[in-house]
């Protein structure tokens, strides 16, 4: 069974229809890239994937459920790194990791982010507000989320190597690929071409009027 | 469940802490709209004990309206808002207390200050007890509806102006029966019948607020 | 049981019924309304206490009754909207706000004008007048809020809660304000005493009352297709529409 399918999937923005009966499986261990031009609904696909939107018509499904019926289960399992990075300007990044740990009921140590920041380039900014940090590492506070919940299965990324540098995309091109060794899965879009070392999927998306 | 609310309620905290000196705005424009009533209609202290009750009500609502936005504005902006929801807690108690903490950082201080509006618009002694019982129950029941609207308007670059729109018309009948609260007590009339309304009107909000408040978020994300 | 409905949430049945509808409803508007108007305006006997200025019932308590009504088809259509995810009724909706805003605001200058005479003013904060003018702004406010977003989708599930919030309120502000009126009415003011309505008074207003209901329905049918026809321009089914009018 795949991890995560959608089923006939239409979406439409701005009463734009963006894509319509899109079906889409992946399965553990998956890579699936999707590509497109700007406007073709790939950040509206992702989004309608976590459960954030709704689509017109089709489902989405976890482990063959309905992630509307079931969306605590999925989201326990989920992890999506949007275009926003979810960062609080005010708080300084070991406090925004802290609590959205503990939004995402998951158990960590302060220990613990210390070392994944430190394992991120981040040493010595733990305690400064995020707003004096540089537009590449406040990304990489962010990217710490794919350290923290290790219990994620599916990730979707949307644009996750924006601003980053190529040590940082480095470091996550072997996150990500670890995380597909291990039995996860991974959606997501990016306008650099893709650079591991692993099998894709693809899906194209195609500018309508 | 726990941990996370709890969470999302020191977050919030920590921020108001950060941010005190945008919380002060809301209160120094309380105390100013109030200022301005005995310089335009005089100072008469009979007038102004007459007019009271209803000035201090409209300036509790029009600055209760001024900070709202900040309830979910930045969650919004910067994406915190949608990892929230990403998370397994369920959305209408994460509301719930967003609200509460919202109230307690920007409007309880208005509590606070009540007594010394008290005093500048000559409230007797009676007066200002019932002021602060309908503004102790009035008040959640503002931040309450009041967040139904800002998550609507959350997707708008200018939802200020377009949120008062929405939530004065609703806030009447609070309007109304706080006021008389404190008229009859003015009177040495019970007011019990006006509290009990007003509890009414709070109990139903925070009955069916969360969920509306957690259905306007999600259309947010649309 | 309401599957019968359920292919009108399509949009372009939608609008097909509309198209079927629209005719009869025309019709019966014009003579209804026309018959209601000159027999209530020209007809009727005058009230012995008020005159002929009393006339203007005909033409306030319609719109009074209505601008409560049409509220409460907005909310309704509002309710299916957001709870069976229905598009057209989120349309239905849009297209009934402005209309009801319009016979608010009718109601509330016809009662302005009847107070004239009655009052020796313009505006008194008659519970009513007060009742109606709250009304005017929660329309105003559906209506603001709606026109705000870009993308109609979420305009409509935005002001259909809104309208939701508004309805629940509705009765509070209703009740609130009639006892907000009586706290505070001076001597002077006399409130409209209902005596039972003489019959020959009572038809003509019914018919008005029908008759502004009809107009109404008319105009609200014409705007949801409208409203329809906009949001959905580059379907396929309104392309072929556009094209066979031209052949026409």
């Amino acid at each position: 069974m795949p991890l995560l399918s959608a089923h006939q999937l239409s979406v439409s923005k701005r009463d734009r229809l963006l894509f319509d009966e899109i079906n889409i499986s992946v399965s553990a261990g998956d890579l699936m890239y999707i590509k497109g031009p700007n406007g073709a609904g790939k950040t509206s696909l992702l989004r309608v994937l976590t459960g954030l939107v709704n689509a017109d018509s089709g489902s989405v499904a976890y482990r063959g459920q309905n992630i509307m019926q079931n969306r605590e289960t999925y989201q326990s399992d989920l992890l999506y790194f949007g275009h926003a990075l979810g960062i609080n300007r005010s708080l300084n990044p070991l406090e925004n990791l802290m609590y959205w740990c503990c939004q995402h009921n998951v158990m960590t140590t302060k220990n613990a982010i210390y070392d994944i920041l430190s394992v991120l380039g981040l040493v010595g900014l733990e305690d400064v507000p995020v707003s004096n940090l540089s537009a590449g590492q406040q990304r990489r506070v962010a990217l710490a989320r794919f350290w923290l919940k290790t219990a994620a299965t599916v990730w979707i990324l949307d644009e996750p190597f924006t601003a980053l540098d190529v040590q940082g995309i480095a470091l996550l091109n072997t996150r990500i690929i670890e995380h597909l060794q291990q039995g996860g899965c991974v959606v997501m879009t990016s306008h650099q071409a893709l650079d591991v070392d692993y099998p894709t999927k693809e899906l194209q998306l195609e500018y309508r009027i | 469940m726990r941990i996370a609310l709890k969470a999302i309620f020191a977050r919030d905290l920590a921020l108001a802490y950060r941010q005190r000196s945008e919380l002060m705005q809301p209160m120094m424009f309380f105390i100013l709209v109030i200022s301005l009533f005995p310089l335009g209609i005089g100072p008469n202290p009979a007038t102004l004990q007459k007019v009271g009750p209803g000035v201090i009500w409209v300036a509790a609502i029009l600055s209760s309206l001024l900070g709202m936005e900040r309830l979910f504005k930045d969650d919004y902006n910067d994406g915190s808002l949608e990892q929230i929801m990403l998370s397994a807690t369920p959305l209408p108690f994460v509301a719930l207390v967003k609200v509460f903490t919202h109230w307690l950082t920007s409007i309880v201080p208005l509590l606070l200050l009540s007594p010394l509006l008290a005093l500048f618009l000559n409230l007797t002694e009676p007066m200002y007890w019932a002021l602060l019982s309908t503004l102790l129950l009035g008040t959640p029941l503002l931040s309450l509806v009041g967040a139904i609207a800002v998550g609507l308007t959350l997707g708008l670059n200018r939802g200020g102006v377009l949120l008062a729109l929405l939530l004065l018309p609703v806030f009447i009948p609070l309007l109304i029966f706080a006021t008389a609260a404190v008229e009859a007590a003015s009177l040495q009339l019970p007011y019990t019948a006006q509290l009990a309304i007003i509890g009414a009107m709070f109990l139903i909000s925070l009955a069916l607020a969360p969920f509306a408040i957690a259905y306007a978020l999600r259309v947010s994300q649309n | 049981m309401w599957k019968w409905l359920h292919p009108y949430a399509k949009t372009q049945n939608a609008y097909q019924l509309c198209e079927r509808l629209l005719p009869w409803f025309v019709i019966s508007a014009f003579i209804s309304f026309t018959v209601g108007m000159i027999w209530g305006l020209a007809f009727a006997p005058s009230d012995y206490q008020q005159g002929d200025s009393f006339r203007i019932i005909y033409i306030h308590v319609p719109s009074a009754i209505l601008s409560m009504g049409a509220y409460s088809a907005m909310a309704i259509s509002a309710f299916i909207g957001l709870v069976w995810q229905v598009r057209t009724a989120f349309m239905a909706m849009i297209a009934l706000a402005p209309i009801g805003a319009v016979v608010t605001f009718i109601a509330l200058f016809t009662g302005a004008a009847w107070g004239k005479p009655m009052w020796g003013t313009w505006w008194v904060w008659d519970a009513r007048l007060t009742s109606e003018l709250i009304l005017l702004f929660l329309y105003l406010g559906v209506i603001s809020l709606y026109a705000s977003f870009e993308d109609k989708q979420q305009a409509g599930k935005a002001a259909g809660v809104m309208a939701l919030v508004g309805v629940i309120n509705l009765p509070i502000i209703h009740f609130s304000v009639e006892w907000w009126n009586t706290l505070h009415q001076g001597a002077s003011i006399t409130k409209f005493d209902k005596p039972s309505v003489a019959p020959e008074m009572l038809w003509p207003l019914l018919i008005s009352i029908l008759g502004l209901a009809l107009v109404m329905g008319a105009i609200f049918i014409r705007r949801l297709q409208n409203e329809i026809l906009r949001r959905e321009l580059h379907r396929p089914w309104v392309q072929s529409l556009v094209t066979q009018t031209k052949r026409k």
